[in-house]
Parts: structure tokens; C-alpha cells; sequence
């Protein structure tokens, strides 16, 4: 099982990795925007497959919730701030 | 329950893996919107209960606490991330940015 889980965190790598091209290179601020929302989303996984990886799971969880308050709230404010910005 | 664990697992890289080419691949902001918007959360909604049933293998009081709190994690995400994805895009359409069409 810990091998399964050790697969499933590198591919969740890849994949942000493959998210950051469009947060890195996006056309409009918007778009990167989108791009750190679903990097985000995706890190609170690895967080907790990290955990089991590491056996210490109690204290992961709590840091992926924090995690997803935080990403929930910069991603709210950025929104707000970039309200009458042309993008 | 390791089995359900895994296909619950597999089943929401699946939708990861879905929303990345979406996000990379879709013509406009609006439509790269659509696949962030829906399959992140699908898909980190059923790796974070795949996990909490897994944790749930060796029954304890600790362990039904722990996974209480990745059911947490998914309730918030369920609430959460639509919210996130309509702030964007009422900040995009007060930006004034024009939807995509095919013809210019």
C-alpha cells in the first residue's frame, strides 16, 4: 500500500508540474489565477499521502485543512483585488 | 476496504489528470474555468475519502477521529472550491473580458 500511495504522490507532481505552464505562462492574470487554485487543490492530497508515507498522519491532516483555508482565502482575495483590472 | 481505497484513489487522479489537460488545453478563460472548477473538486473529494477509508482499517477512537477530520476536508472542499471558481469569474466578467468564439 505504501508503494501504491508513493506512485499516486509522484503522478500528483507531474501533474502540477504540468499545471504550472498555465500559471506561469497564462495570458491573463485571471488565468494564472486558475492555475494556482487547481495547484492548490492538488497539494492538500499530497499533504495527506505524504502523511501515511511518513506515518505521522495526526499531524498532516491537520496542515492540509489549514492548507485548504488558506488557498480558499488567497484565492477570494486575489479575485476581489483583481475585480476592475483589466486582466 | 484496501480495495475500495485504491479504486477510490485511482478514480480521483483520473479526474485530476482530466482537469490538468482541460486547464492546459481549453481556448479561453472562461472554458479553462470549467475543468478547474469541476473536476479538481470531484477528484479531490474522492482521493480524500478513499484515504479516510483507509485509515479507518485499524479501528480506533484516534483513527475515527483522524478520518472525521479528512471528512471535514471534504465538506469544505465541496463548499469551497465552487465558490472560489464563481469568484473568478465574476471578477473576469467585470474585468470585461469577451468570451471565446470561433468566428473573430
Amino acid at each position: 500500500m505504501s508503494n501504491f500511495f508513493l506512485v499516486v504522490a509522484i503522478f500528483l507532481c507531474c501533474l502540477i508540474v504540468l499545471t504550472l505552464y498555465r500559471a506561469v505562462v497564462g495570458p491573463t492574470v485571471l488565468d494564472r489565477l486558475v492555475g494556482a487554485n487547481a495547484i492548490g487543490s492538488k497539494t492538500v492530497v499530497i499533504l495527506l499521502l505524504i502523511g501515511f508515507l511518513y506515518g505521522r498522519i495526526e499531524m498532516f491532516v491537520d496542515i492540509a485543512i489549514t492548507y485548504t483555508l488558506l488557498n480558499f482565502i488567497a484565492v477570494l482575495g486575489a479575485a476581489r483585488y483583481f475585480y476592475k483590472k483589466k486582466g | 476496504m484496501s480495495y475500495v481505497c485504491i479504486v477510490l484513489v485511482s478514480l480521483g487522479s483520473l479526474f485530476l489528470l482530466g482537469g490538468c489537460v482541460g486547464i492546459l488545453r481549453m481556448p479561453d478563460f472562461y472554458t479553462r474555468l470549467h475543468p478547474a472548477g469541476k473536476l479538481d473538486t470531484l477528484g479531490t473529494m474522492l482521493m480524500v475519502l478513499g484515504l479516510a477509508l483507509y485509515n479507518l482499517e485499524s479501528f480506533s477512537f484516534d483513527h475515527l477521529l483522524l478520518s472525521v477530520k479528512m471528512l471535514l476536508i471534504v465538506g469544505f472542499v465541496f463548499m469551497s472550491s465552487p465558490t472560489a471558481t464563481h469568484a473568478i469569474v465574476d471578477a473576469g466578467i467585470r474585468a470585461g473580458l469577451v468570451p471565446w468564439s470561433r468566428k473573430k
